[in-house]
């Protein structure tokens, strides 16, 4: 099988990708380990997606049935291949990929790599004590009680104040099981302001912060999990136990970019974990892009699709002759924990995401020759701003700085 | 001043007010119109939309996703959820599609929010 360009992954970075290539004249192979296309928003049930991109409320499932719809309106162009895994991708722009009708290869001019994200297990929480059933991961929990009708449990406790953890906590009272708290290693909330109003202050879910699970109880479902306040590293402080007699704990502890086809193939950036990648979308591999959060942790779908397009088209464009380089680096600075793109290329403006490295009541942002303000930021709020290319010339790096006023 | 978030949206706008006499005198930080009903609506009756789901009679899933097509009073929530679980929709269903009509008397429809396709129970 031949094509131009192989997109790996279907969900909001992959559709998108797909579609700006098909665009472009460009014939398309789409691969999708699930049964169905969308990616994690199929089970995201919830409200809060494409305000940005369709200037109006959807839940995940709505978000993704727009995008399928388009690329059914480019079926001539794009082939959807799903139940599909992508075994191997090789140095020649060859890849091996299994399916239902077998195991087959497929050589390609492109890739874009849009394998989204896993959850960080429990496992690397190193968290002392049994190892009874009854702990999930949130989106686990998310997919067992909003695709397969299954309820996880009775009374449930939620580790880690993202986003998930909040939404997880709502979804978990609405179906009945008793939450009894959040619990935050962080003195601060780890998601959206309007996720502690609306998923923990409208149920009366008490949110535990500087706290942490020190040990967790079970012989073979979990009986008792015991918290503790921490300090400013972090440790427990003695004495500050308290004990949650819960059948069910969910963790909502960060996402890592799912890297592991690529690891040989491309860089990844040390900070955000995720694929290196230029404002083109290419990787420090000419022929892979990469989209959405294989790259980096996105707060928003609405932006995982706009990287995706981008992707998409400049995949095209280099499917089509065109050449760039990967360009200068751009390197966080000053109170700035993490950026994305991790290169700027020189060609277009730069859309650059951040965050900060500790809550701001007010900085300034300061990028090349670019500045602007902002007022009450924190780390889990991501930072967006569009950076015109003649603030950026004739420099050997850009780097990012929020300065504290 | 009072200090409200705005939850209609994830841009979640941190709103100044100042009410006198039942009246809001003075509002600042709503990035768009919709912040000024959503302070009204907070102070008055505050509302929510509500995604949830609903079984599936002969569908390829078990469950169809849903939401309330407008924000209901969030006091009747805990309501509207025993309604749900009661509810059932027959395959197939398509995004849209109204599965609930005015429902609790609000005025409010729930809607499907994902299409689930038929197949023929074995």
């Amino acid at each position: 099988m031949k094509t131009d360009v192989l997109v790996i992954g279907a969900g909001a970075a992959g559709m998108a990708a797909a579609i700006a290539a098909a665009k472009k004249n460009l014939k398309v192979v789409i691969a999708e380990r699930d049964e169905i296309t969308g990616g994690i928003l199929n089970q995201c049930i919830h409200n809060g997606f494409g305000l940005h991109y369709f200037r109006e409320e959807l839940t995940g499932p709505e978000y993704a049935e727009r995008f399928r719809e388009q690329l059914n309106r480019y079926a001539d162009a794009i082939e959807v291949l799903t139940d599909c895994h992508v075994l191997r991708l090789n140095r020649d722009k060859t890849a091996l990929l299994v399916s239902l009708k077998g195991v087959f290869e497929l050589e390609t001019k492109a890739v874009i790599y849009a394998a989204g994200a896993r959850e960080r297990p429990f496992g690397s929480l190193m968290i002392p004590g049994d190892r009874p059933s009854g702990i999930f991961t949130a989106g686990v929990a998310q997919r067992l009680m909003n695709i397969d009708n299954r309820k996880v449990g009775r009374r449930a406790l939620i580790v880690g104040s993202g986003d998930i953890g909040m939404i997880m906590a709502r979804r978990l009272t609405l179906e009945g099981i008793e939450v009894v708290g959040v619990v935050e290693r962080l003195p601060y909330p780890g998601g959206l302001l309007r996720n502690v109003i609306q998923c923990l202050r409208d149920f009366n879910i008490p949110l535990y912060l500087s706290s942490t699970v020190v040990e967790v109880k079970g012989s073979e479902r979990l009986e008792e999990v015991i918290v503790a306040s921490v300090d400013e590293q972090f440790r427990p402080i003695p004495g500050t136990e308290k004990s949650f007699k819960v059948d069910t704990l969910v963790l909502s502890v960060g996402l890592i970019p799912q890297v592991e086809m690529l690891n040989s193939l491309v860089a990844l950036d040390k900070r955000t974990r995720g694929i290196a990648c230029s404002n083109t979308g290419q990787s420090s591999n000419e022929w892979i892009f990469a989209a959405g959060n294989c790259t980096a942790i996105f707060d928003l779908v609405d932006y995982v699709t706009r990287e995706g397009e981008r992707a998409g088209e400049y995949a095209s464009r280099y499917v089509n002759g065109d050449r760039f380089s990967l360009g200068i680096p751009i390197v966080p600075g000053e109170n700035v924990m993490l950026t994305f793109p991790n290169f700027y290329s020189g060609v277009d403006d730069l859309t650059l995401y951040l965050r900060c490295r500790k809550p701001m009541e007010r900085a300034l942002l300061k990028v090349g020759g670019f500045e602007k303000s902002f007022e009450d930021l924190t780390p889990s709020e991501m930072i967006v701003v569009k950076i015109p290319e003649r603030k950026l010339a004739n420099l050997d790096m850009v780097e990012v700085r929020l300065e504290e006023v | 001043m009072e200090k409200i978030v705005c939850v209609l949206c994830p841009m979640g706008c941190k709103i100044k007010y100042r009410v006198e006499d039942g009246k809001i005198v003075s509002v600042q930080g709503n990035r768009c119109p919709r912040g000024l009903s959503y302070l009204e609506d907070e102070l008055k009756e505050p509302k929510r939309i509500v995604p949830t789901s609903v079984k599936v009679v002969n569908g390829e899933l078990p469950l169809v996703s849903v939401k309330t097509n407008r924000p209901i009073p969030k006091r009747l929530i805990p309501k509207f959820m025993q309604l749900i679980k009661q509810v059932q929709a027959e395959a197939p269903v398509k995004v849209g599609d109204v599965i609930l009509k005015n429902v609790l008397d609000t005025g409010v429809d729930v809607i499907a929010t994902r299409t689930v396709k038929r197949v023929n129970s074995a």
